[in-house]
């Protein structure tokens, strides 16, 4: 184990030598934390409406000036008929036409009733679901004042309040932000590790090392080390920078959250070590390396709630360790928990880890 | 006592399509320098990398240094140096650097063995903060050699060390090899195309298609070959060399250098009659003469065969 201590200094020699890492280190937490939680947003804003006003009356106008002036909606045009505002809709200029009826204050005097229609496109269905939420919401809440000032008896018996737990403003970033550090790390010190030992192969180092008595646990451990600093260094960069820009701050402990990304690092750099061994050049550990982040990331629940995929799915998914590190770490952030509360996260990502850095080893060949 | 002893080595690749090594058998003597000489890709680099441990042979087996190149490879591993074909040292790391790593892993220092290095390293020791990568060809093999001696191996092993290397750093790299033999009195097994460099070792093996044509001193190989070889000029050699091969009593011919070396049936021709020949043929200038055999030419007879 003594040639360890030179193997590190080689490596992390290597490592800050090459210009490109280091600023790397820095940059990409500094992206993911910053920039994309502002435009990987979940939350609608600015949908472009149409509405043909049939009515021309005071209580219509009042109706579209509602409508207007709620954050998320724009008015894009006061359309004569159904025809002009579809033409609309189908050049993507509008995302909803809302058409108040003939006779809309007539008949809401009359029988205390009347029609609106809305029309939704569903083309991106978050959009048109999320979209025609608000706009039922709005058009109610007309409804409500309507029937209050005229002290009409129009129906308005419940009026439901929900109280979002853990996260009272439905703000994405807090929940975002956790899922997208863990997505960093695989970036880099799962990659980095994937393309280290390969390289060694390429440049034909690998072949003076293996004369040497260096023995494969050291030669591992000392490409796995070198990732493992950085990576934690990342979480702490991460973790301020979310702080300071976002102002999002672990709700948990934060000695928890080092703990589950000691064992995460491990896990993705001991995966990275394995592809590499695995590889007979950079290309092939790039392209599979690759292969396994798209899909780790996109069956993480860190875009989807894993609860909302098909149940053979779900199950597929415990093979994803970044699931557990995604769920852990929202965990942390957001509600708080405890060790004992995240032990089922805790443990998978253990025994990944055993069996993930004994590949690693196991793999790596000497001789042949 | 051998210092390396290899008994019937084969192996194959692309399970056993591509024969790389066939039935492989020498020795080498302690303080030998012993010289394995052929073509590209006629198993020299795959002999290297069993004695080196670094493939397994399919059949056959092989003692380095009192150990078995299977059982007891960890042991071979501290007592060899090797010295691959392809420049193998950390390019982004300085020449200092690079002989300290290969010190410190195995276990020693630069000053320890300094005296094995001195007359190497000496002359890139003013380039020693530069990067490995950024240093000429001629300044990265002798690196390499340094690092490859570093922890004062028993055997040295070194691949093709002096290709594409220029002819002055060729002679001084076989200068340094000779002092290496002469004070440590270690062993050299070294690989090489160049048939030029034979006469500087001590044994050599000819080897073509994965087999050893044959195994003897440089003098030994040279004593032993019993064709009329003579050298043919004219002014047109291109021809010369298809005429050759047409007229009766020659039995083989080939460029080499300036001329054409030609094995004779003298038997069946003369000088004379030959020169009679190529002149009804429309050569000019014709310049026949008996020659001593080199290696190259005892190597082209012995390949035929």
């Amino acid at each position: 184990m003594k040639a360890l201590r030179y193997l590190l200094v080689k490596e992390y020699k290597q490592m800050f030598r090459n210009y490109l890492l280091p600023f790397f280190f820095v940059v990409l937490p500094f992206a993911m934390v910053n920039v994309v939680p502002r435009i990987a947003t979940q939350e609608i804003k600015n949908l472009n409406l149409a509405i043909i006003d049939c009515d021309h009356s005071t209580l219509s106008a009042r109706l579209m000036q509602k409508v207007s002036a709620s954050e998320y909606f724009n008015l894009f045009a006061v359309c004569d008929n159904y025809n002009q505002a579809y033409d609309l809709l189908q050049r993507g200029d509008v995302d909803f036409i809302i058409t108040i009826e003939n006779e809309f204050e007539r008949n809401l005097y009359r029988t205390g009733g009347a029609e609106v229609m809305v029309t939704v496109n569903a083309v991106n269905g978050m959009k048109g679901g999320l979209g025609n939420g608000y706009l039922t919401q709005i058009v109610m809440q007309y409804a409500g004042e309507l029937s209050a000032e005229n002290g009409t008896s129009v129906k308005h018996p419940v009026s439901v309040e929900p109280r979002y737990l853990f996260n009272p403003g439905i703000d994405y970033k807090p929940y975002m932000i956790p899922a997208l550090m863990s997505m960093t790390l695989v970036l880099l010190v799962g990659f980095l590790p994937a393309l280290n030992v390969v390289g060694e192969k390429e440049r034909g180092t690998i072949e003076q090392i293996n004369v040497t008595p260096v023995g494969r646990i050291e030669f591992i451990l000392s490409k796995m080390i070198p990732y493992w600093t950085v990576g934690l260094f990342i979480v702490a960069f991460s973790m301020i920078l979310a702080w300071k820009i976002h102002g999002v701050v672990p709700a948990g402990s934060i000695p928890l959250i080092f703990l589950f990304n000691i064992v995460y690092i491990f896990v993705i750099s001991s995966l990275g070590l394995t592809v590499s061994n695995y590889s007979e050049n950079m290309r092939q550990a790039a392209i599979v390396m690759f292969f396994f982040v798209v899909i780790f990331v996109l069956t993480s629940g860190l875009i989807s709630p894993l609860s909302s995929m098909p149940d053979w799915a779900q199950e597929a998914t415990r093979l994803n360790p970044l699931r557990y590190i995604i769920a852990a770490m929202r965990d942390i952030y957001l509600k708080g928990s405890t060790f004992p509360q995240l032990i089922s996260q805790f443990i998978p990502l253990c025994i990944y880890g055993i069996v993930a850095g004994v590949w690693a080893v196991v793999s790596f060949q000497k001789n042949s | 006592m051998s210092i390396i002893s290899v008994r019937n080595i084969s192996k194959a690749y692309n399970k056993g399509k591509t024969v790389a090594l066939q039935d492989v058998s020498f020795n080498v003597e302690p303080g030998e320098i012993f010289g394995i000489i052929g073509p590209d890709g006629s198993g020299k680099t795959s002999l290297f990398r069993i004695l080196t441990t670094l493939i397994l042979a399919d059949s056959g087996s092989a003692v380095v240094d009192g150990y078995d190149v299977v059982k007891d490879y960890k042991c071979i591993r501290q007592h060899i140096g090797y010295m691959p074909g392809r420049f193998s040292l950390y390019q982004d790391m300085t020449v200092e650097e690079n002989l300290s790593f290969f010190a410190t892993v195995f276990n020693t220092s630069i000053e320890e063995n300094y005296h094995l290095i001195e007359d190497i390293y000496r002359q890139i020791e003013p380039f020693k903060k530069r990067k490995a990568g950024k240093l000429s060809g001629g300044m990265k093999q002798k690196l390499a050699l340094s690092c490859a001696l570093i922890h004062a191996p028993h055997v040295l092993f070194l691949d093709e060390p002096t290709t594409g290397v220029d002819p002055v750093s060729r002679k001084e790299f076989w200068e340094m090899l000779q002092k290496l033999k002469r004070n440590f009195h270690l062993s050299i097994v070294v690989s090489t195309p160049y048939m030029d460099e034979a006469t500087q070792c001590d044994c050599i093996a000819l080897i073509q298609n994965g087999r050893f044509l044959t195994i003897d001193s440089p003098q030994g190989i040279i004593d032993d070959y019993t064709e009329t070889l003579w050298a043919v000029r004219s002014d047109r050699m291109h021809k010369l060399l298809t005429d050759l091969r047409d007229i009766k009593g020659i039995k083989s011919a080939f460029a080499f250098g300036e001329e054409h070396h030609v094995t004779v049936d003298a038997s069946v021709i003369t000088m004379e009659a030959l020169t009679q020949v190529l002149q009804e043929e429309g050569h000019q200038d014709i310049h026949v003469e008996k020659v001593k055999p080199s290696i190259e030419d005892c190597f082209m007879n012995l390949q035929k065969g």
